[in-house]
């Protein structure tokens, strides 16, 4: 049997979600063995040309340059997905979306002609079609085995939508909005950490986006009830998926700025 | 590609493989002078300086470790001081050591990484860590066996090994047990004996020549090696406070580069990382790690940067053994943290990533909003350095053939361990 030609891109991004590919310290060499890596730049000097069974997405769109890289990994892709808050979403670096983009390069950079950049940063899902995302800032590793198992088996990963809220109360965590009026996103955020932040007795901060069904509105209703403020609100919803639809909508009754 | 003429060549890398983030070099060789080096950084912007403005002092950790997936714990650390210093609190006792035992899991992690999966192929020809596997499969599952551990701790203490939710202004959200740390250290101490044979393992590649005095910088401790706290130090004289980075180091941006470079006021160039934490606090290093420096021979050694390979595996069993003394003599605080009214104020700290010295600074409204922000990453500081490097490598890239000078000029590069992530500034140009 041939092995999957396998590829990871990265375009705007904190290397953190393809590094979860190499802390699968105890899969890593079978993962190695299982597949063809034919283009991974953070961790081999091996670049090959496609075309590839499988290539991995890490970043969102953020120059020219990439709009069009993309649409070329696309076209020499048989499958694409994209792994992260990043590629999935636009990432933290997407609040420059909803933000004066001249201005914010003028507060970095001295002589911002010098830069060439788009004024948003967009999902890979806004340039080309993906068949399969893969929420969290960063991924889960196991929701990266069993999506690239899947795919090699040509089968449907195996990755519920549902909300964090759930895998939280059946862990039997107390609730942190309940038990100390903590500000949570845990009932509207996709699962996939494990619940993490509840456990570690802090609210979720939504990094891995939106559940399936997120109905945002009806926690802050909550929220709001309990006293949090509505600046408080608004940031909570404007990080690392700011650019999540149901995320975005509800901040947007929430921005002090309008 | 390498073009060769009569007289001169340029040796270009459009794509620098084994570094985190998206860079370029291109040099031009003259007779066996280096003619003109660019080390590009062709990362996309990501402005975090610009939207941290309008955040609440408290996001400050959260947020800033997403500039680097690789060191999220050092943007933490860093974020976290620097707050801390405009709100007037102190992190000690047992916090402190906590904050230490994090950054031990960091280091071994982030050292591991780069020694064996980015820099090992370099000194034996190989493509990857996985071609190295099927020659040498007992180092690089050990190897990796000694990352896990690494990792381990900085998911038993932050949640998670990639930007953990448990670290915050102040402290911790919960501080860990004491049985859930001494768990860990049967696999910790694996991984210090691990770190041993590698650094032996190592030690008996061939490295290539190259002597320089730099000026090495770096934090010091009264009596730690140095991690969270210190005054700054160099081995040209500076002895600072990390409230007075900015009048003796500055940031620029050059025009025919893509980053903005740091330079130290009326010098230049200097080096921050592991050979400059070895240069200026050898005397700090645990028994076993000073041992093993004096067995490679590392004091001898730090002129030539391609030894930093050995640096970074002296520190890897330094943090093993300071990993496993924080937990013996752990005992689980009363409070995971130290609660601070917000007010306004300005606060700088720098603390040691794993590629070096990683400057924070924040501006804060009476409600605690942050106003300004200001991140100088270890590898802005060390890209002139690099450029030097490869400049004073020159009659070296000119007597290789095409092929291997590339691969020289890369290996080069990745002496320094760069993070192209990390450098917020770095930017793709518009050539005039």
């Amino acid at each position: 049997m041939t092995k999957l030609r396998l590829a990871v891109w990265k375009f705007a991004s904190c290397d953190g979600c393809q590094l979860s590919l190499l802390d699968c310290e105890d899969e890593l060499l079978q993962v190695a063995g299982a597949v063809d890596i034919v283009q991974f730049l953070e961790a081999t000097s091996r670049v090959e040309p496609g075309p590839y069974d499988l290539s991995i997405v890490e970043g969102s769109v953020t120059t020219p340059s990439d709009e069009a890289r993309i649409k070329e990994i696309r076209a020499s892709s048989k499958k694409l997905v994209t792994i992260g808050a990043c590629a999935t979403t636009g990432g933290i670096q997407a609040l420059r979306n909803f933000a004066d983009h001249a201005e914010m390069m003028r507060a970095v950079y001295a002589h911002p002609d010098y830069i060439k950049t788009l004024r948003t940063s967009t999902p890979i899902s806004a340039h080309v079609p993906v068949d399969f995302e893969l929420h969290g800032c960063p991924i889960d590793k196991g929701q990266l085995l069993e999506m690239i198992g899947a795919l090699l088996l040509d089968r449907k990963p195996q990755i519920r939508g549902h909300a964090t809220c759930m895998d939280c109360k059946a862990q039997g965590t107390v609730c942190v909005v309940v038990a100390h009026g903590t500000p949570c996103l845990g009932p509207v955020t996709h699962a996939g950490c494990g619940a993490l932040c509840p456990s570690h007795n802090r609210g979720c901060y939504g990094c891995f986006g939106p559940s399936d069904d997120a109905k945002p509105d009806a926690l802050v209703r909550d929220l709001l009830e309990r006293g949090t403020r509505r600046p408080e609100i608004y940031r909570l919803l404007s990080n690392f998926n700011v650019a999540a639809k149901p995320f975005r909508t509800e901040a947007e009754r929430h921005d002090a700025a309008k | 590609m390498t073009q060769p003429s009569e007289r001169s060549r340029t040796i270009s890398v459009e794509a620098l493989a084994r570094v985190e983030g998206e860079g370029a070099v291109t040099i031009r060789i003259e007779g066996d002078r280096v003619a003109d080096v660019e080390f590009r950084i062709v990362e996309p912007p990501r402005l975090f300086e610009s939207f941290l403005r309008g955040r609440a002092a408290d996001e400050a950790p959260d947020i800033t470790s997403r500039i680097c997936g690789i060191c999220p714990v050092a943007y933490q650390m860093s974020a976290c001081h620097a707050v801390e210093n405009a709100l007037g609190i102190d992190c000690g006792g047992e916090l402190h050591e906590l904050r230490r035992l994090l950054y031990c899991g960091e280091w071994i992690e982030s050292h591991l990484l780069h020694m064996v999966m980015l820099h090992a192929p370099d000194f034996l020809g190989a493509p990857d860590a996985i071609t190295l596997s099927e020659k040498h499969p007992e180092r690089i599952v050990g190897a990796l066996k000694a990352k896990k551990a690494g990792n381990s701790i900085v998911r038993t203490l932050g949640g998670r090994e990639i930007h953990p939710v448990n670290i915050r202004v102040g402290g911790f959200y919960r501080a860990p047990t004491k049985a859930e740390l001494t768990a860990l250290v049967p696999d910790l101490e694996a991984g210090r004996a691990e770190a041993e044979e590698l650094l032996d393992w190592c030690a008996g590649f061939d490295f290539p020549t190259l002597d320089r005095e730099p000026e090495y910088v770096a934090l010091r401790h009264p009596d730690e090696y140095p991690m969270n706290q210190g005054r700054i130090a160099s081995t040209k004289g500076i002895d600072i406070e990390a409230t007075e980075y900015e009048e003796h180091f500055v940031e620029e941006q050059v025009p025919y580069s893509t980053a903005l470079h740091s330079r130290a006021v009326g010098r230049g160039a200097y080096i921050c990382g592991p050979q400059a934490r070895v240069a200026l606090n050898a005397d700090r290093l645990s028994p076993l790690a000073s041992q093993a420096a004096a067995r490679v021979g590392l004091a001898q050694s730090l002129g030539n940067p391609y030894y930093s390979i050995l640096a970074r595996g002296v520190e890897v069993i330094y943090a093993f053994e300071e990993a496993i003394r924080i937990i013996e003599a752990y005992r689980r605080p009363d409070t995971p943290a130290i609660e601070a009214p917000p007010s306004a104020g300005r606060g700088m700290a720098a603390t040691e990533a794993p590629r070096g010295l990683l400057y924070h600074r924040y501006e804060l409204a009476p409600d605690a909003t942050i106003l300004e922000a200001k991140i100088v990453p270890p590898t802005s500081q060390n890209q002139r350095s690099i450029e030097d490097d490869l400049r004073n490598i020159g009659s070296a890239l000119a007597a290789l053939p095409e092929d291997d000078a590339q691969a020289r000029a890369e290996q080069t590069i990745r002496n320094y361990d760069p993070c192209i992530s990390c450098a917020t500034h770095f930017v793709s140009i518009v050539r005039k």
